[in-house]
């Protein structure tokens, strides 16, 4: 075990060392900031001075070991806007996205995996096709195009909700709506999947041939054996916490992180958008990480190493 | 795998596909012939203004057959806008689809092949990229880059090449292993010879089943992009950025928004379904 976390450290650790470099040379090398924050006529001095003081007249090596070295010391830079640190822009943001994506995440788990589970047991019925049907229609609805219409219906058509905005609980409504339909519907189509894959497995047949009470062969045995497959693209939601509201946001006018992202792209803002990408990229790793030990946790085959009978 | 199937398939025995399926390629055999035939079809020009007509209703919500989708704000033609999206959206859908593939699978083979520290760093490159959302890394790509189409088409080419990659390496190690591998292999073949034309052809037929599933998530992503105004620009117009510049007259003019959302439902539907049809059909190990 202590091998097996190590190792996924390491990799977990190179991920974010990749990530880093990777943005690090596609924003650095495309473009010349200072031209473009200053405007095509500026005078030479002004942008001079611009550049030493952002340090942009450095050797591209320079300016990489540099900023590699302050985010050890946990500076990440500065707004080239507005001259705020970018980590407290966006460390303000967050707050606002998670009031979107952790409701929406419940929203998924508390639909989708009840209506995948029911779907298998009930496999071929009415409902099971039903289910089928919505998840493949959230699967294919791009979320902007949910959210639009989301807010023909209810905001402008029967105006019961309000089309964008941050000012109440009511503005999250159908933003949170759009974010978890098309995620529970996922969740359903591989929880579905993944119950029809054990309920074939000769264990359950022999659980259900030697008199277990078929609730409990559900909940006892398919049930955790299932949710192996299923923790993969949990663990994949929760990484997404951060990332994973950058259109609905736009959709919206939410004033989250993906807006911030996408403002910011709009605006060149390097320090921000290496910001943001360095945390949607912890987060999604943290995130792994976490899922290889909930693995651990759920299947004592890989906590210990041993070879399953099966 | 749940060793399931109750009745062996019948082998050549052609039958019909399911009429969901068919619908399916039905649509997208349409959808196919606007984007050929798009400057043939097309009632007006895509950028062609009628200021009289301006947000003009489609028929049927008080509109005239002279548009008979509505007008926009400047008064171009929605149907005319539609076809050129289609005919857009489709073209970069298909080249991005190309190029991820093409891509995926070179450097996955060329993982099977040289296996040792190519292998390595290969497997490492599917790692980083499976874990990062492509949607973060494309924004950043782009609006540093510029948006010119090709770059765009480019990207987003990269887009799920980490899948190919690995059912690439997986699979072509499995077939060196076997028979007609090693056969030709000692008959004096190059590997390059090896590889591409005995071994992918054996292993085409889940890569070709991988491109249509990553193909309506191409259609996704270029539509989102562009419906956040960071792919294709205008004058160019795409299903995606109609949406985008549709949103603006949500309540006034719906229409302009709606006929391009209906369209991309359509088409992702339809190619899923397909997809899920083939893979079942081809490649029961893919599930």
């Amino acid at each position: 075990m202590v091998r097996f976390l190590a190792w996924r450290s390491l990799r977990a650790f190179l991920t974010i060392f990749l990530v880093v470099t990777f943005a690090f040379l596609v924003l650095r090398l495309s473009g010349d900031p200072a031209q473009i924050i200053m405007g095509a006529d500026a005078p030479p001095e002004a942008v001079e001075a611009f550049r030493s003081a952002w340090g942009l007249d450095r050797s591209v090596w320079e300016q990489y070991l540099g900023y590699v070295g302050s985010i050890f010391t946990g500076d990440l830079g500065r707004s080239m806007r507005d001259g705020r640190p970018a980590a407290a822009l966006v460390a303000e943001r967050i707050p606002a996205t998670l009031a979107l994506t952790i409701p929406a995440l419940m929203l998924k788990l508390g639909l989708g995996i009840p209506a995948g589970i029911y779907a298998a047991l009930h496999r071929n019925s009415v409902i099971d096709r039903l289910v089928m049907l919505v998840a493949v229609a959230g699967f294919t609805i791009p979320s902007f195009v949910l959210g639009l219409l989301l807010v023909l219906v209810f905001a402008v058509q029967l105006g019961w909700l309000p089309s964008g905005g941050q000012e109440s609980w009511r503005h999250a409504i159908l933003p949170v709506v759009t974010l978890g339909i098309g995620g529970a519907a996922v969740l359903a189509r591989f929880t579905r999947s993944a119950m029809l894959e054990v309920l074939g497995q000769p264990y359950i047949r022999t659980a259900s041939a030697k008199g277990v009470p078929w609730r409990r062969v559900v909940s006892g045995h398919a049930a955790p054996n299932a949710a192996i497959p299923t923790v993969t693209i949990i663990g994949f939601m929760l990484g997404s916490l951060i990332a994973g509201a950058v259109v609905v946001e736009s959709v919206f006018s939410w004033p989250g992180v993906g807006r911030l992202m996408v403002v910011a792209v709009a605006n060149r803002d390097l320090a921000v958008v290496q910001c943001v990408l360095l945390l949607v990229s912890f987060t999604m790793v943290v995130a792994n990480f976490l899922v290889d030990l909930a693995y651990g946790l759920i299947d004592p085959r890989l906590r210990t190493g041993a070879q399953g009978g099966h | 795998m749940s060793a399931t199937t109750l009745n062996p398939p019948a082998r050549r025995a052609w039958r019909l596909p399911p009429p969901l399926v068919l619908f399916g390629l039905c649509w997208l055999a349409l959808m196919l012939a606007v984007a050929i035939l798009a400057p043939v079809i097309t009632p007006y020009s895509y950028t062609a203004l009628d200021l009289r007509n301006r947000l003009s209703a489609p028929v049927g919500m008080g509109g005239t057959m002279a548009h008979w989708l509505g007008t926009d704000e400047l008064g171009r033609d929605v149907l005319a806008r539609l076809i050129s999206s289609i005919r857009m959206s489709l073209t970069i859908a298909f080249g991005a689809t190309i190029i991820g593939a093409l891509i995926g699978t070179t450097l996955g083979l060329l993982a099977a092949w040289a296996r040792g520290i190519v292998e390595q760093i290969v497997l490492m490159l599917v790692d980083f990229s499976a874990s990062i959302p492509f949607l973060i890394l494309a924004l950043a790509v782009l609006a540093f880059f510029g948006n010119s189409i090709v770059l765009f088409v480019c990207l987003l080419g990269l887009h799920a090449w980490e899948r190919y990659a690995r059912i690439a390496r997986g699979l072509a190690i499995a077939a060196g292993s076997q028979g007609y591998a090693a056969a030709v292999r000692q008959l004096g073949a190059s590997p390059m010879r090896v590889y591409l034309l005995h071994i992918l052809p054996n292993i085409a037929s889940t890569l070709i089943v991988s491109m249509t599933l990553a193909f309506p998530e191409i259609i996704l992503l270029e539509s989102g992009l562009s419906f956040l105004g960071l792919g294709v620009q205008p004058p160019e117009t795409s299903l995606g950025s109609m949406v985008g510049y549709g949103r603006e007259y949500l309540t006034r003019a719906p229409w302009i928004l709606l006929s391009p959302a209906f369209v991309i439902v359509l088409t992702t539907l339809s190619v899923s379904l397909i997809g899920d049809w083939l893979r079942d059909k081809l490649d029961p190990t893919l599930r």
